[in-house]
């Protein structure tokens, strides 16, 4: 039994029913105007996704390498995120396992 | 295996930039071809390989292609230069010839004028391969001296190889000093004959120059014959310049440069921001600094989340797209040709991941 509770352990630090699927938009203030994303979800983490995002954006500029799109993987949790006029769209999708 | 010679292009239209890429890379000798669209981009290309042939254009907002030629100039004296411009006016052809250019070429129109262009540029690079000064084709320093002392000449030859200047004086026909750092006389004169490539410039004659080498000419250059034998395996090593690899690329990053795609690279020391290793990169501290910062909120995100570890960021860019990767004490920001798909984008990273991990 020890042997395989070895197996049935998920892999640490993923925790894939918990996150959260949906997307959201976000306006040049860094308000969000629209979310799809469950209510169950923190806010302030919505939040805190879409300051990231609107700050890589502004940076990516001002680095001289603009961006229009990015993509970011976890290991549990892709985040794809679109430039819109100084605001940004972003999915959030959880990573399907097996 | 000999080594590939390596082209940069320089031009700000970006299609462009992908079709010489395109007809440049299917050369005879199998040139690796890199592309920027920016001065800035181009020289920090320059300083991290070391390219054989710079082809630029002239029209090109902010540094424009004389401003770029003229550091390209002191600062790669041996890189052969080429002009490919839309600009036909016989002032601005001869301004780049005087700035020491090896070709002013009119971008080409139609396929004869394409097929030109290739062959130019092939026959460049063959030159590159033979050595020899620029100015006179096919002359050796040996034959330009006696060129000088059998014509009973008195002059003083300027000789630079990369960033490192030398002077030969020559006063009616014989050879009565020479410089080279802090080298003077006969040691200098060595040395400097043991260099197989760079730029001359013939100066007016100095005959207040005080005589060292009593030798004559005939048997100085016999006398040095043997030493050219023995430095033609040494390069001078440019002070100032970066050294460069074997390889032909300066940086750790050298694995990673040669991955599909990649335009530039960035790796940070998580720890401190200063200990970085740049390939190609325009503004290494700026970027740096972004990285660090972008990869450090992404890590604590990907935390507050239990979202896994963080594996890649991949960015799709109007200039460059961009991929981020990992490590326990690096980061790493790697730019990627523009015009690459994000499946493209995602094996490139991938490689460049292995490459750089290992």
């Amino acid at each position: 039994m020890g042997f395989l509770g070895l197996f049935s352990k998920s892999s640490p630090g993923t925790n894939v029913a918990k996150l959260p699927s949906g997307s959201f938009t976000i306006d040049r203030t860094g308000r969000i105007v629209a979310s799809t994303l469950p209510r169950a979800f923190d806010e302030k983490l919505t939040q805190e996704i879409g300051n990231i995002v609107l700050e890589m954006f502004l940076k990516a500029q001002t680095v001289n390498l603009p961006l229009r799109e990015v993509f970011i993987h976890y290991a549990g949790l892709k985040i794809t995120a679109r430039e819109l006029r100084g605001g940004a769209m972003i999915f959030l999708a959880p990573l399907k396992t097996g | 295996m000999p080594e590939r010679p390596k082209i940069l292009i320089l031009d700000d239209e970006q299609d462009l930039l992908e079709l010489y890429r395109d007809l440049l890379s299917k050369l005879p000798s199998q040139p690796e071809v890199f592309t920027a669209n920016s001065g800035a981009r181009a020289l920090a290309l320059l300083n991290s390989e070391k390219c054989s042939l710079l082809l630029t254009d002239l029209n090109m907002p902010g540094m424009d292609g004389f401003q770029v030629l003229t550091i390209v100039r002191r600062r790669f004296p041996s890189l052969r230069t080429v002009v490919m411009t839309s600009l036909v006016d016989e002032q601005i052809r001869a301004r780049a010839y005087a700035m020491g250019i090896d070709l002013y070429l009119e971008k080409p129109s139609g396929q004869e004028e394409v097929q030109l262009f290739v062959d130019c540029i092939e026959s460049l690079l063959e030159r590159e391969e033979t050595g020899g000064f620029r100015g006179v084709q096919s002359k050796s320093l040996v034959d330009l001296i006696q060129l000088e002392c059998l014509s009973q000449s008195s002059s003083v030859l300027k000789i630079t190889n990369k960033s490192v200047e030398a002077r030969i004086w020559i006063q009616d026909g014989d050879v009565i000093d020479a410089s080279v750092g802090e080298l003077t006389g006969e040691a200098a004169f060595k040395v400097i004959l043991g260099w197989k490539t760079g730029n001359f410039e013939m100066l007016a004659a100095d005959p207040k120059r005080e005589r060292t080498i009593m030798s004559s000419y005939q048997g100085l250059l016999l006398d040095t014959a043997q030493a050219i034998d023995e430095s033609q395996a040494t390069e001078v090593s440019a002070a100032g310049e970066p050294s460069v690899a074997e390889g032909g690329t300066a940086s750790p990053l050298g694995a990673v440069s040669r991955c599909k795609g990649v335009e530039f690279a960035l790796s940070v020391d998580i720890a401190d921001k200063s200990k970085m290793d740049a390939w190609g990169v325009e503004n290494p501290a700026a970027l740096a600094e972004w990285t660090l910062g972008l990869m450090h909120k992404l890590h604590a995100l990907g935390e507050k989340l239990k979202a896994g570890q963080l594996v890649k960021v991949e960015g799709m860019g109007s200039q460059s797209n961009l991929g981020f990767l990992s490590r326990p004490d690096r980061e790493l920001c790697v730019g990627l040709r523009r015009n690459m798909s994000q499946s493209e984008i995602a094996a490139s990273l991938s490689e460049v991941g292995t490459k750089w991990v290992s």
